[in-house]
């Protein structure tokens, strides 16, 4: 496969926020704004990066019975991994994406790009695969986490454009759906 | 591809290697980051302790447990002294009653029970609405500084008090006022307990200012009762 097009397809073509609708838990729960989007999907994208990496390396080693429970252990065990390094390093930022850090473990983007693409494929591919996706992934949850604080709170990446009281449903959750389902649509049309 | 049959015994020793080795890197990098979560832990409560007893930074905290007068809660206070002057407590409180649930919330006094300032620790109220507790997000706590509760009512208006509330989001205030009530409680406990902790250092001889203390810390307490 063209490594290029392996890379880009996570942003458009098969993103997983807006194509495949996988890993919605974090996406609406964590951008109310965009710098926050932009860590989680940060997070996100080094556990993909290095999940899909291990477990393309010892694919061939691992009992078809038991391949979902290694898989899981080694996810949580880099998610363990940067969660403890963002406590340690960006404690503001951890405080802030606080619960959500843990459940990247059962994000089911991690775990379907292991099952459905790394399991299958060389560890360079797997890699490129697990950024690929990651960055895309990043990429949906800073847009819409940007469109939530802009109207949320009439500011970008923390930076207030207008001195009042945004619209309140946007901070909250209900904002989260009607954003995404905006942003779905667009993107859909843009596809098309 | 010459993937390795289930068997028992290579499931069984896959899975062992896999959580083994798991376990060997979760453990370097716990104790990597011990030292740095610490330090991250220390900083944000010397931030916070700053913020209600300005000059806490510079100065030394000391840290102690207070009982209130019934028992029941635990409160932890910090006595902030700069070169031996006492600069005030900061007194980390909290209540049950926010509208999502648990806030916690860190406020300072001075010697007389006076706020010097407030701040939310943590908290999970709406954003936009209760949140509006929090420095970062307006200035509504800031009506609390200089005032003491003996005189100043912690309640919100609507239920008799002084506090301005927060428009829609009167449960948040609410929350926050019993949080800092429960504070100025401890705090007169505290008061108390080491009034008559003085009492009993003190000499014989000096009975006199032994009854003068007493009749103090009592009018401590009916201040504390009235409100």
């Amino acid at each position: 496969m063209n490594q290029w097009k392996n890379f880009t397809k996570g942003f458009i073509k098969e993103n997983p926020v807006f194509i495949l609708l996988l890993g919605l838990c974090p996406t609406l729960g964590v951008t109310t704004s965009a710098i926050n989007g932009l860590g989680m999907g940060l997070a996100t994208t080094f556990v993909l990066l290095m999940s899909n990496t291990v477990i393309s390396l010892i694919k061939n080693v691992i009992p078809n019975k038991v391949r979902i429970p290694s898989f899981i252990v080694i996810i949580a065990s880099f998610v363990t991994i940067v969660d403890l390094v963002m406590a340690a390093y960006v404690p503001a930022l951890h405080a802030q994406l606080g619960l959500f850090i843990p459940l990247i473990v059962v994000n089911c983007i991690v775990l379907g790009r292991a099952e459905a693409f790394a399991s299958k494929n060389t560890v360079l591919s797997s890699m490129i695969d697990g950024l690929g996706m990651g960055l895309g992934f990043a990429f949906a949850l800073t847009i819409l986490g940007a469109v939530r604080e802009l109207l949320g709170s009439y500011a970008i990446f923390g930076y207030k454009l207008i001195n009042t009281d945004g619209m309140l449903v946007f901070v909250l959750a209900p904002g989260a759906f009607i954003g995404l389902a905006y942003l779905v649509a667009i993107v859909r049309r843009i596809n098309k | 591809m010459a993937k390795k049959d289930s068997t028992f015994l290579n499931m069984t020793l896959t899975l062992l290697i896999v959580t083994a080795l798991s376990a060997v890197a979760l453990g370097f990098v716990y104790n990597s980051t011990k030292g740095p979560i610490k330090d991250a832990k220390a900083q944000k409560l010397k931030n916070a302790i700053n913020i209600v007893v300005p000059g806490a930074d510079k100065g030394e905290v000391e840290e102690f447990k207070v009982l209130s007068p019934d028992g029941r809660e635990e409160l932890t206070f910090y006595k902030v002294t700069h070169n031996g002057e006492l600069k005030g407590y900061a007194v980390n409180t909290y209540s049950n009653n926010g509208f999502s649930g648990h806030i916690s919330v860190m406020v300072g006094f001075d010697e007389n029970g006076v706020i010097i300032d407030n701040n939310v620790l943590e908290h999970a109220e709406t954003p936009g609405l209760g949140d509006k507790t929090s420095k970062d997000v307006s200035d509504w706590n800031s009506q609390f500084i200089g005032k003491n509760p003996a005189e100043f009512k912690l309640n919100v208006k609507k239920d008799g008090g002084d506090v301005d509330a927060i428009t829609a989001a009167t449960i948040s205030s609410r929350a926050y006022c019993d949080a800092l009530d429960r504070a100025y409680r401890g705090f007169v406990a505290f008061k108390e307990s080491s009034d008559s902790k003085l009492v009993e250092v003190s000499d014989d001889n000096t009975l006199i200012e032994d009854n003068n203390t007493e009749v103090d810390s009592t009018s401590n307490e009916n201040i504390g009762g009235t409100k």
